[in-house]
């Protein structure tokens, strides 16, 4: 049978999108157990499956149900698909360092064939990972009993072919490759590449290029450790391959630049072929200015033709053939630039936030404190801050616009800055790449919000 | 032409009013950055610079020498090595550390809440 499913357009009538809570994962208690902290959330290439990487070095696959018919309000739900240990914790010996099973990255592979897979990694090690399902199991072999012990050879008396009988679906998740000892600081970001062969792994000094079949080398692509360490100034914070073009990634710095990079111009790709930096006014400098300005995450726009930024204070986008300025500058939350000295003692001032597009590049979003996150609708130059918390968690019910008074008299329903809770942090969102479903991951929970279908 | 000059000014007079407003209202950045200076006065000039980058690249870092362990053990056979006090949470220096120092960093074996 044919079947049609409508899709909502990606904006409603006049721009307005209405987000209704959906779902919410994880424990409600209040003591949150370090290995809960989410660390990354990533929807595949079709949106049908969501994975969460924690502190604890678990992965968990959420997997769309197939809609409900009779029920067309209602979006499907998101429910558990597969749950495994990626990484474990380590301590290398030799040089005193402990190695945190927190998975920062996970990636997907895009689908080849029935199976799934992602790549996730921690601080040194990236793992590919094989999620296969299964819903046959043999039966009546030969040589062996049910139970797996094997028969008699004497009492065998006929040979019978096994055969196939359904069983109830078991997911599996296997490791299939892992690319370990090539980072000697910490891994801050995965990429794959168009190219559905290769893909990127940075750390704070390099950049590695890997064959997703090769485990045992990989290619240094970026490399920017100073001879003398004491002549460090700057990191790179995070790495994206181009969505179409296999030769072309970005980087991004701790001061706020950044570089991309072509690789067919030389095989070490330390000379940037693009340098995107924006000015800055010597007279407005100050002691955070700097801290400030490090980019978190840097991701390209689905068409290939921006990319965005998310520093401390703000997002950006940037037009690729525009290397002066960014196009567009957001203000994520201004008024915490007058608290810049309790963020730093507090080191809040380091919190790394990420950024992500809508499907067709016409709205981003980012997180915030008080388990607050943003909108920005690049067409309609309009913006929404919005609340993760179990009060608004009723079914499908409507998201109410929060607003934070930076100043003076507070209004009713508004937030005075002195009240949000920085421990409450935003720093992962992912926005399904076709529809108006995001994912939304405060410290220990995740909450799947969509939008009103009309 | 009096009352004219009473409510308005010329251009110049105005900018020149202005750059007088901005001199004397900080940015709230620079408030900032002179109120962490005065509770930190001997904190460097350098911020961005190399020790918090250092600091970032050193994550992860403890003290646990093996061959230190292992050459202690040997001197002081059958008996215990000195533990460290409780309240110590970075171990350097003239304590050696022992294996069970070093915080136990075991795998979850619990399965993740989000799957509950």
């Amino acid at each position: 049978t044919l079947e049609l499913t409508v899709r909502a357009s990606p904006t409603g009538p006049g721009g307005d999108m209405q987000w209704c809570f959906s779902q919410v994962k994880g424990a409600i208690d209040d003591d949150v157990a370090e290995a809960d902290i989410i660390s990354t959330v990533e929807f595949n290439h079709t949106g049908e499956l969501l994975a969460t990487g924690d502190k604890g070095g678990r992965v968990v696959i959420f997997q769309q149900e197939i809609e409900n018919k009779s029920q067309p309000q209602f979006r499907s739900e998101y429910n558990v698909y597969s749950t495994f240990q990626s990484h474990e914790p380590e301590f290398d010996y030799l040089k005193s360092l402990e190695i945190e099973e927190k998975i920062n990255k996970i990636r997907w592979l895009p689908q080849k064939n029935a199976a799934q897979f992602l790549l996730s990694t921690n601080d040194k090690t990236i793992k590919l990972w094989k999620i296969s399902e299964r819903d046959k199991r043999p039966e009546g072999y030969n040589l062996k009993e049910e139970d797996g012990r094997y028969k008699d050879p004497n009492t065998i008396t006929s040979l019978r072919v096994p055969v196939l009988i359904p069983m109830d679906l078991m997911v599996e998740a296997s490791p299939r490759r892992v690319f370990a000892n090539a980072h000697t600081y910490h891994i801050n970001s995965i990429s794959v590449n168009s190219d559905n062969e290769t893909y990127l792994s940075a750390d704070d000094l390099r950049i590695n290029l890997w064959h997703l079949e090769i485990t045992d080398r990989s290619f240094n692509i970026v490399d920017i450790k100073p001879a003398n360490m004491e002549e460090l100034t700057e990191v790179i914070t995070a790495a994206e391959f181009h969505p179409h073009q296999c030769n072309t990634f970005v980087y991004s710095s701790s001061k706020g630049t950044i570089r991309l990079c072509d690789m067919r111009a030389s095989a070490l790709c330390d000379k940037h072929s693009k340098l995107f930096e924006e000015p800055e006014d010597p007279s407005n400098r100050s002691f955070f200015s700097e801290i400030i300005s490090s980019i978190s995450d840097v991701k390209f726009s689905h068409n290939g033709r921006y990319m965005m930024t998310r520093d401390y204070l703000s997002v950006k986008i940037w037009d690729l053939n525009m290397e002066n300025r960014p196009v567009e500058t957001y203000q994520v939350h201004e008024y915490l630039r007058s608290k810049l000295c309790s963020l730093y003692e507090n080191d809040c001032i380091f919190d790394k936030f990420e950024c992500c597009w809508n499907g067709n590049d016409s709205v981003v979003m980012t997180g915030s404190y008080n388990n607050f996150f943003r909108m920005f609708d690049r067409g309609h130059r309009r913006d929404v801050t919005l609340e993760a918390s179990r009060e608004n968690s009723k079914p499908m019910q409507v998201l109410k616009p929060r607003k934070v008074c930076a100043g003076g008299k507070r209004k009713k329903d508004e937030i005075s800055v002195d009240s949000l809770d920085f421990n409450k942090k935003i720093l992962h969102t992912a926005w399904h790449p076709q529809d108006n479903i995001i994912a939304v991951a405060t410290t220990n929970n995740l909450y799947i919000f969509q939008d009103k279908v009309n | 032409m009096s009352g004219d000059n009473e409510d308005t000014q010329t251009a110049d007079e105005t900018t020149l009013d202005e750059k007088e407003v901005q001199d004397k209202v900080i940015s709230p950045e620079k408030a900032e950055e002179a109120k962490l200076k005065a509770r930190y006065p001997n904190l460097g000039n350098k911020p961005g610079g190399s020790d918090l980058l250092r600091k970032r690249l050193q994550k992860g870092q403890k003290y646990f020498d093996s061959g230190d362990y292992n050459m202690a053990k040997a001197k002081i056979k059958n008996k215990q090595l000195p533990t460290a006090a409780p309240e110590k949470t970075e171990i350097t220096g003239d304590h050696i550390p022992t294996p069970q120092d070093l915080p136990q960093r075991k795998p979850s074996l619990v399965a993740s809440k989000l799957a509950g």
